[in-house]
């Protein structure tokens, strides 16, 4: 583990959407750090609250409804919360790059990808049209798009799905950011083309050092290219730690149900367990755990007491009541 | 391309084949006997009988269709029944005053429709986006001559601001190079009768521009809703861009697409309005033209005005088509 200080710091931070409905506490304490060069995976199932952590870091945050309601996020020890749009604009896409899950629709298709790139790169670069230009073929042809100046002129539409995320990458490595933050840039590709974004984004991170933040619902992901991993559940982190001590030790009993639901070559003939029941309604969460309804090892307490993030174990944290009597130090509340 | 628009050219042939052989049945489908109907019920049997030799109404009607037909081909679209005109100089003559008042029309509904559309969708739910959209909601009801007559009570009987009837003022000279007066007086560096061009043309324009304005601009607002929404729009955001890049580039060009089809659209149907707008302030356009020759039964001229209209219509729509793929570079030429 390298021991720099972290480039991200998010602290408690809590984004809600006030809804006519009621109050969605989509993130709800997310708690996490990352540091140069490193991956960090955030998983959690569809709907945990990982793109809305994503988008509340970019403060890209749909407002109204939505309202980051409390927390930090820490940029180079600064506090991106607390800057106007305008710094904000200076950071997005210069500092800190996102890229998507769904490349088909992620790159405007009335464009061409040259004016597409080139605009991202004159916006935060001092250069020139024609030197703009030439950084973007260099970029395609690092992200290993075959004749890459031939191509500046397509349109999206005439990429396939695993070339287009290859320009969505190019796009965001334009300005050398210190943090690549990916939100489920794998999910909508074949698994070929998945194991190649997920190799190239390795190399990419090898090459040119940035944070990778890789959120994911996939622990299979997480296994091949992350150092840490945040699990979500409910817009809560539940279990947060190194890869081999999740992989070696996982405490959660969410964290345990996604694992059981990775299908395994050596255990072929058992079947897969997927989590029973659904994700409750952030609107209006349960007194208590909020994975208790669907928690095999739940007991009484469960329903009534809502547990903290505790450290259990060396940089292990976890969030359960089946952990606390052990407390050792809490990190949360 | 090119080779898109000469197909689509071809293909026009049937189109126009279908309108012509509409506009010549026009004059057999009304009930009652064409001749009479021009002439009047006083009409004496002499006279019947030398205007159905004149129109040739005694011929089966396919050779009247051919004849129709092959004079249109050489451009010759017969003559006045009242006048005794010939149709295709008159049309020729009132056209560019027809054609100028629609641009202007939809230059104003093009401009203003697209801008409201875009702040209202920008400003959901804003004061801004509340007015404009009730005020688009009574635009679209508005009839055109109620509007017309209105403006023309408001400005030019009570305020006396704007001229109520004609193109141009008698005082002023102006040397026609392309008979589209306000081009005109551009050319010629002719400012007073830019001026006055102007005045004449804003009350009408504003009258035959309201529907579509009101059109363009709900289109606009539900279409750049709807794009806002979409990823491309968050990979804009999250690249850093301005605002104003966002909304007026990447949202726009997209959300432009399906308004353009309704300008296509709206564009077709101004040349019928222009027939209420052109009669209410006497502009002398082909519009005003059709009406008169309507109320006079000259049926000669509304066939011949009713075929350039149409011919005029088919040839926006090809317009609007070459230009959606222009706009959209998702569709190919084959
Ligand atoms: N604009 C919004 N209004 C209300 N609720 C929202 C909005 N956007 C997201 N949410 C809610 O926030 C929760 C987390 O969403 P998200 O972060 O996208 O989940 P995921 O982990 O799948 O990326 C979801 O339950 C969703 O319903
Ligand atoms: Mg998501």
């Amino acid at each position: 583990m390298k021991e720099e200080t972290p480039i991200l710091e998010v602290k408690q931070l809590h984004t809600h959407f006030f809804t006519k409905a009621g109050v969605v506490k989509a993130v709800d304490g997310v708690h996490f750090d990352i540091k140069p060069g490193e991956t960090l995976g955030i998983v959690g199932e569809s709907g945990s609250g990982k793109s809305i952590t994503a988008m509340s870091i970019m403060r890209l945050i749909p407002s109204p409804p939505g309202k980051i309601v409390d927390g930090q996020v820490l940029f180079k020890g600064e506090n991106l919360l607390n800057k106007s749009e305008k710094q904000m604009r200076k950071i997005r896409g210069k500092e800190i790059s996102m890229i998507f899950q769904d490349p088909m629709t992620s790159l405007n298709p009335v464009f061409t990808i040259e004016k597409q790139m080139v605009e991202t790169i004159l916006v935060h670069e001092n250069l020139n049209k024609q030197q703009a230009r030439n950084r973007a073929v260099e970029l395609l042809e690092l992200v290993g798009i075959p004749e890459a100046r031939g191509r500046l002129k397509n349109y999206p539409h005439e990429f396939s799905g695993g070339m287009r995320q290859r320009v969505m990458i190019a796009m965001a490595l334009a300005c050398n950011p210190e943090v690549l933050i990916a939100d489920e840039p794998t999910t909508a590709l074949d698994v070929t083309i998945q194991a190649q974004i997920l190799e190239l984004l390795a190399k990419l991170q090898k090459e040119l050092g940035m944070a990778i933040i890789m959120i994911t619902h996939d622990l299979g992901v997480v296994s091949e290219v992350c150092d840490r991993v945040m699990v979500m559940y409910a817009g809560k982190p539940v279990e947060y730690t190194d890869k081999k001590s999740l992989f070696k030790q996982p405490k959660h009993p969410y964290t345990l149900g996604l694992m059981n639901s990775i299908p395994k070559i050596s255990a072929k003939k058992e079947k897969l367990e997927a989590i029973e029941g659904l994700p409750p309604d952030l609107r209006a969460l349960p007194g208590g755990c909020s994975f208790a309804p669907r928690c095999s090892q739940a007991t009484e307490i469960c329903l009534t007491t809502d547990p903290v993030l505790i450290e259990h174990g060396n940089n292990h944290h976890v969030r359960c009541l089946l952990y606390e009597e052990e407390t050792e130090k809490v990190v949360s509340e | 391309m090119v080779k898109y628009i000469l197909r689509r050219l071809v293909m026009l042939i049937p189109v126009l084949l279908g309108v012509s052989i509409l506009t010549f049945s026009l004059i057999h489908l009304i009930p009652g006997d064409p001749a009479k109907s021009m002439l009047g019920e006083k009409s004496t049997e002499s006279q019947l009988e030398q205007l159905r030799e004149e129109l040739g109404l005694n011929d089966p009607y396919i050779v009247q269709y051919g004849r129709f037909a092959g004079s249109i081909l050489q451009g010759d679209l017969g003559e006045s029944v009242k006048s005794k005109e010939d149709i295709s100089i008159e049309i020729m003559n009132r056209l560019p005053a027809t054609m100028e008042l629609t641009v202007f029309a939809m230059v104003l509904a093009i401009s203003i429709g697209i801008l409201a559309g875009v702040i209202a969708a920008v400003k959901q739910y804003s004061w801004f986006d509340n007015l404009s959209m009730t005020g688009a909601l009574f635009g679209v009801s508005l009839p055109i001559f109620w509007l017309g007559l209105m403006m023309i009570w408001f400005f030019s009987v009570q305020l006396n601001i704007l001229p109520a009837s004609g193109r141009i003022s008698n005082n002023i000279e102006l040397n026609s190079i392309t008979n589209f007066y306000l081009l005109d007086s551009i050319i010629t560096g002719n400012w007073a009768a830019f001026k006055d061009v102007l005045s004449h043309l804003i009350m009408p324009g504003v009258a035959l521009g309201t529907i579509p304005m009101a059109i363009i601009a709900r289109m606009t607002r539900s279409s750049m809703l709807e794009v806002m929404k979409q990823d491309y729009i968050r990979t804009a955001n999250a690249k850093g861009l301005a605002r104003h890049l966002i909304v007026f580039q990447h949202a726009l060009k997209n959300a432009f697409l399906p308004v353009l089809t309704v300008i296509g659209l709206q564009f077709g149907l101004l040349l019928g309005g222009a027939v209420l707008t052109e009669t209410i302030f006497s502009w002398p356009g082909i519009g005003r033209y059709v009406y008169l020759a309507v109320m006079g039964r000259d049926y000669p001229v509304v066939q011949s005005t009713i075929l350039i209209i149409a011919v005029i219509f088919v040839i926006v729509n090809l317009i609007t088509d070459i230009l959606y793929k222009y706009f959209d570079p998702r569709i190919s030429y084959d």
